[in-house]
């Protein structure tokens, strides 16, 4: 017993190290981001000012008086929470359907969907291009909240068929026999059981479409661009300003670490959905 | 009203047949209990009519209106589930309004209706309680408590008290039938246990493979059963079945005789045998006889603690008017 009980305390110190060292490994980069952010161009690439030098706001200012920040956070915002909003009003019923009347069909169409995720965005840039500009799309908000809600349906179906996959047929059956219509089963009974795991979709949608960069980058120039345009577009052709760039780049993650931050509980439901009953 | 007629319904899942078409009707105020073992077609049969399920083809009516497209919701029916399906994010009042609220009913209406369920199924106590904090056999209470509320035409039940430890289970049972004769509304009620069925029902429906095998009271049931299956499944413990010989004696190919229809004589027995297990209940007896060349085993309940132990010899004589005769196909010989 002796034995037994000191090995596994052992292995659990070995873990909690190596938890601490993966955790600081990955939290470095952006430690040294946000580091960077407070230094001046010209000391960011030096060695010697790596830790000590002295701080200061100038990239922050710079950006909010010259870059016009508010108004790509703003954007970010919009298209993030309608594609969200959109995904869920589209993904909650369609994952209803599927998890308590499916089909023959089902699962293929599960399949299907999560396979539109293996097609290469750029096969399908040029005609998205084209296409958008055609229609007068191409930079409006419209566009991206449909796109981002697109891009992101599939995993939003996945996860919410997931969830209700583990409320008992028998409740939403004894919901029927009560007199509920299926909207009213979607919202008295389904809603509010698989509450946890809507909000944990919810979360994860959310931060995909805050982060995508690909579509919103490039369908986009002034009037619906993100905080991944102004990261993007602090690239500048003259040579990289550092400090500016983790500037820009501190603050485009920053509200979204803060939601992530609150919302942790949530967050690890949501992504380890599936791996324990 | 809670008329409920079934005219040639068959339910297939894919290619598989589980009702082949089928015909019954269930008369208002009537206490049915569909009956037989796993995988018969019971429940489905059930779901068929609660609209849980479609009907591959054939017509479910009740109250002489055409039901089989109409939506569960619409039929007018409760269901008491075998895992109770209560709310889990809603309180026992809550639950139990739920039906009403959905109906539209008002806040004064549902608080009155409410109140006479909890009485009468003793739940007062626990209404602003979520059902996690329930017992199961207050669970399955507040389920009958949701079903009441609605007033509906027909009671249906699928296995309302599998889930229940066994003394619950009679309690529960008892009080299942005390509210069909206080409300005298159609019941329709499904068990794989035929204790139940004997001891609640109006009318037994017996189902092997999707078929119904027999339909009657439970006495007549236990009477005349239309062949071996029924003859086996009601009553417990089940009815001997004796062939070659001594059923050709009765010109049948199979004879079956009750274990209580067996008496334990002192001697001059018909047939002799050893005793294998003895089970002394104290009220009956019961012996498990081997090697009396009739059959395997035969079962014979006897009145009291009669004091025969393992390896004792045995001496028994069946009451013939009691015996049960069955020809090749199994059917019963009249």
């Amino acid at each position: 017993m002796a034995i037994v009980a000191q090995s596994s305390k052992t292995g659990q110190v070995s873990r909690a190290t190596l938890a601490w060292i993966v955790g600081l490994l990955f939290f470095f980069p952006i430690f040294w981001m946000v580091l960077t952010s407070f230094k001046t161009d010209a000391d960011a690439v030096k060695p010697e000012f790596l830790f000590f030098f002295t701080p200061t706001l100038e990239n922050y200012l710079n950006m909010t008086e010259n870059y016009d920040y508010w108004r790509f956070a703003r954007n970010s915002v919009i298209t993030a929470v309608f594609a969200t909003v959109f995904a869920l009003a589209v993904g909650i019923p369609c994952a209803y359907a599927m998890a308590f009347n499916p089909s023959r069909g089902t699962k293929d169409v599960l399949m299907w969907m999560l396979s539109t995720k293996m097609l290469p965005a750029a096969a399908v840039l040029y005609p998205m291009t084209f296409l958008t500009k055609s229609m007068g799309l191409f930079d409006t908000h419209f566009l991206i909240i449909v796109v981002l809600m697109l891009i992101n349906l599939p995993i939003v179906v996945w996860m919410l068929f997931t969830y209700f996959k583990e409320i008992p047929k028998e409740i939403i059956e004894a919901g029927q026999m009560d007199g509920v219509n299926t909207w009213g089963e979607i919202k008295e009974i389904l809603i509010p059981l698989a509450w946890g795991g809507i909000a944990s979709t919810a979360l994860l949608c959310f931060i995909f479409c805050w982060n995508e960069a690909y579509w919103t980058v490039r369908l986009t120039t002034t009037d619906a661009a993100t905080l991944s345009k102004l990261i993007e577009g602090n690239r500048a052709p003259e040579g990289l300003f550092f400090g500016r760039l983790s500037a820009v780049s501190t603050a485009a993650v920053g509200p979204i670490v803060v939601l992530g931050w609150f919302c942790q509980k949530q967050l690890v439901a949501g992504l380890t959905f599936g791996a324990v009953k | 009203m809670g008329r409920i007629v079934l005219e040639k319904v068959t339910k297939s899942f894919g290619d598989v047949q589980v009702i082949p078409p089928l015909d019954l009707t269930i008369e208002d105020g009537e206490f049915a209990v569909f009956v037989g073992p796993s995988g018969c077609g019971k429940s489905t049969l059930l779901r068929l009519i609660a609209g849980l399920e479609d009907t591959t083809s054939g017509k479910v009516v009740i109250d002489g209106e055409d039901v089989t497209e109409v939506s569960p919701s619409k039929r007018g029916l409760s269901m008491v589930f075998q895992t109770y399906a209560l709310y889990p994010h809603m309180t026992v009042r809550k639950n139990i309004a739920f039906p009403m609220r959905m109906a539209g009913l008002s806040e004064a209406e549902q608080e009155k209706k409410i109140k006479a369920a909890a009485d009468s199924l003793n739940l007062t106590d626990y209404l602003d309680r979520k059902p996690g904090q329930l017992s199961g056999g207050q669970r399955q209470r507040v389920a009958i408590g949701r079903a009441i509320v609605r007033d509906p035409s027909a009671f249906l039940f699928d296995e309302p008290l599998s889930n229940l430890d066994a003394a619950l289970r009679v309690g529960m049972r008892l009080e299942i039938t005390e509210m069909h004769e206080r409300m005298k509304t159609t019941m329709i009620y499904v068990t794989h246990d035929q204790v139940e069925a004997m001891t609640m029902a109006n009318k037994i429906v017996v189902l092997q493979a999707g078929v119904i095998e027999q339909v009657g009271s439970p006495i007549d049931l236990y009477n005349a059963p239309k062949n071996i299956f029924v003859a086996g499944f009601i009553g417990s413990p089940k009815m001997n079945f004796i062939e070659g010989a001594e059923a050709a004696k009765h010109d049948a190919k199979t004879i079956g005789i009750r274990p209580e229809h067996i008496d334990v004589v002192e001697d001059g027995g018909a047939w002799v045998g050893t005793v294998g297990v003895a089970e002394h209940l104290g009220s009956d007896t019961f012996f498990h006889v081997h090697g009396t060349g009739l059959a395997e085993t035969l079962t014979v309940r006897a009145v009291g603690n009669v004091a025969l132990k393992h390896g004792d010899k045995i001496e028994l004589t069946p009451r013939l008017s009691e015996l049960h005769r069955f020809d090749g196909e199994g059917l019963r010989i009249a």
